[in-house]
């Protein structure tokens, strides 16, 4: 028997209506999450990786288009299906998030409200997914707080976002993310202001949930170190594309695509301190001026002046099994 | 070494925790007997865990978080200030002097001004440049150097990615040439290719300008190799200081050690679960 995706994105196109026009955010996405899964999504800055995962639970500003085409379906067990670009009520997606879907954002100070206090946000949260009574929502969101690693929860608890240390908000939004048990987490940038141990402690959580009851998990991550150890599958994105995309060890180990060896290429080496940090040359260009063919030709230091990535879009290759990229068959590694 | 641009002694810094209705909060000591002394022209590590008070030792630094006992001086040679005690129109030279690139690119920026006016204010506000055209020139000059795209200087900034945002700020943070900038968390929200540019650039600009950099982080492998010099903090007490370079290649304290072994390895066959740091004299659980 062959189990659903959590998740299943088609053709993913999002585009934003901009005073200098339409610019194309992401273009022409696919990708799967299958329960207990954890997807690494991966690329520089400005990518859309944001753009992506807010779109699963369609909290993209007004002026956002979904082209058509574009499909995103969840299937949550034990519901029917949905597609979500086709919810036409808030009501219908109000309900799914923050219960079946959840998600923790890149912006912690945005995502708690400064005149409530911490716990006051985690209780009203959970009454509104679950049947719990306030006193067992308490004692959940301090335990939560607990296991996120924040140390005398239950006074914590009273206090306010403006009181708490960045990766502290940035704790207390994870403990709030994960205490309604959803089906299915997306995290942006989750460990960003975390220090090493306490990231460390956290990925665990996570991957305890993931173990105990099939949570699936979009991770977004500019660290390659933390896909490397949590992530099952990785997505590279770059300027609203992916660019490759497979087993974490095999895109790790054996990047197909120059821009993925050109961001494993900038990680700072421990093991030689001399070392110059080395960026992938060139700017990302502007979204009004998207490049033609593949998006990142201008900055491919391997292509050649005239080559087809110019003008001809590649299509996603299979590089080996799982591992595809966006390269013309002629250029995977090992081809003739 | 070189003169201390800053020197902090003896600092402890005190928070109320929790509320109470009648009669003092406990107090929480954010900042717990502190001194260090950060070389003129260095790049200097502050680094610890979530919470240990980095982000609390540096505003007090800036005057922008309460000293509760002991001093921190500024000195660069021309002016030399008692931060705890600084009087009202030298606190203003000295926001010229000492300028704070965010944690937080989202919280930091107004929705309402474009990037152009982000960057440009603190110009304005301190009367620095005397005609539009010259804070435009100053603003592009440094626009360019954070290599910002100088069309999205019409811009608001929620059209920009985290990314895009930092780098906004920190050339808000540079645009009044200051001596003294504390970084906090500055490259935590840029992907690895603009991190490893922003921090060359941080670097030729110290070197350029002659900049001190307080570096707040909690990458350890980027501390490895930007800073001179490293703190390392753990609930608001220094637990080893030390050269960067004997921090990372023989690490005295338990804690620092800790930290080396949790740094994230590019190795998926290498997975481990957390180690937990705990102070001798506390037990688990
Ligand atoms: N509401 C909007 N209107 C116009 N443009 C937008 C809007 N939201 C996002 N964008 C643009 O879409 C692009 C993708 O942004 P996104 O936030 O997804 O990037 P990201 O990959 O998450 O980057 P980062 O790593 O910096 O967080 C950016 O160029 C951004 O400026
Ligand atoms: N304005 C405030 N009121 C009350 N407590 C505060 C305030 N500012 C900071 N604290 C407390 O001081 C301690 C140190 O916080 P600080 O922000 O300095 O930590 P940090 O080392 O920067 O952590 P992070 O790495 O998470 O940013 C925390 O326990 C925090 O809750
Ligand atoms: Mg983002
Ligand atoms: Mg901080």
């Amino acid at each position: 028997m062959t189990e659903t995706p959590l998740v299943e994105v088609e053709n993913l196109t999002i585009q934003f209506k901009t005073d200098e026009g339409l610019i194309t955010a992401v273009e022409n996405v696919n990708f799967h999450i299958m329960p207990g899964e954890v997807l690494g999504l991966v690329g520089e800055s400005g990518s859309g990786k944001s753009v992506t995962a807010k779109s699963l639970m369609r909290l993209n500003g007004d002026n956002t288009v979904y082209a058509p085409g574009s499909h995103i379906r969840l299937n949550v067990p034990g519901k029917a299906p949905l597609e979500v670009l086709e919810i036409k009520r808030e009501s219908q997606m109000i309900q799914i998030r923050g219960g079946a879907i959840s998600m923790i954002f890149q912006e912690p100070m945005a995502s708690f409200a400064p005149a409530l206090t911490i716990g006051k946000q985690m209780v009203e949260q959970l009454q509104l997914h679950t049947d719990m009574s306030k006193k067992q929502a308490t004692e959940l969101s301090i335990e939560m707080l607990d296991r996120v690693g924040i140390t005398e929860p239950s006074r914590r608890i009273n206090q306010y976002a403006f009181e708490f240390s960045g990766g502290m908000r940035q704790r207390a939004m994870i403990a709030m993310a994960l205490s309604t048990k959803p089906k299915m987490l997306i995290a942006d940038e989750p460990t960003t202001a975390l220090d090493v141990t306490i990231q460390a402690q956290v990925i665990d959580l996570m991957k305890d949930l993931v173990a105990e009851f099939g949570m699936g998990i979009l991770f977004i991550t500019h660290d390659l170190g933390v896909i490397a150890q949590t992530a099952d599958r990785v997505a590279v994105m770059y300027l609203g594309r992916i660019m490759e995309s497979g087993p974490v060890r095999e895109v790790i180990r054996r990047p197909a695509h120059a821009y993925t060896q050109g961001l494993l290429n900038a990680l700072p080496k421990l093991d030689d301190l001399d070392a110059p940090l080395t960026p992938i040359a060139g700017d990302i260009p502007s979204p009004l001026e998207r490049p033609r063919g593949c998006v990142f030709h201008p900055r491919n230091p391997t292509l050649q002046p005239g080559s087809r990535y110019e003008t001809e879009v590649p299509p996603m290759s299979e590089v080996s099994p799982g591992h595809f990229a966006a390269l013309f068959p002629e250029d995977i590694p090992g081809a003739a | 070494m070189a003169e201390p641009l800053i020197k902090v002694d003896d600092v402890s810094i005190l928070f109320p925790l929790g509320r109470r209705l009648i009669g003092q909060p406990p107090m929480l000591r954010a900042i717990d007997h502190v001194s260090l002394e950060i070389p003129k022209g260095s790049f200097y590590g502050l680094v610890g865990e979530s919470g240990s008070g980095k982000t609390t030792l540096g505003r007090a630094m800036l005057r922008a978080a309460p000293i509760t006992e002991g001093t921190i001086r500024y000195n660069d040679g021309e002016v030399d200030y008692d931060i705890g005690s600084i009087g009202k129109a030298e606190l203003r030279d000295y926001r010229r002097r000492a300028q704070l690139i965010f944690q937080d690119p989202y919280a930091a920026l107004s929705p309402r001004m474009t990037v152009r006016d982000i960057i440009a204010e603190p110009l304005e506000v301190m009367g620095l440049t005397k005609t539009r055209a010259e804070t435009d020139a100053r603003v592009r000059e440094i626009a360019a150097k954070c290599r910002l795209n100088l069309e999205h200087l019409r811009r608001y900034p929620h059209a920009f990615s985290g990314g895009q945002r930092q780098r906004i700020s920190i050339a808000r943070a540079l645009v009044t040439g200051p001596k003294f900038v504390v970084a906090d968390e500055s490259v935590a929200a840029l992907d690895v290719s603009i991190q490893a540019d922003i921090l060359n650039l941080l670097k030729t600009l110290q070197r350029d300008l002659d900049l001190t950099f307080l570096f707040i982080s909690h990458d350890l492998s980027v501390v490895a190799h930007v800073c001179d010099f490293v703190t390392v903090l753990y609930h608001g007490k220094i637990m080893e200081q030390a050269p960067t370079r004997q921090l990372f290649a023989d690490p005295q304290h338990e804690y620092t050690k800790c930290l080396l072994s949790a740094i994230p390895s590019l190795d998926p066959d290498n997975r481990q679960r957390a180690r937990v740091y705990r102070p001798e004299g506390e037990t688990a659980g």
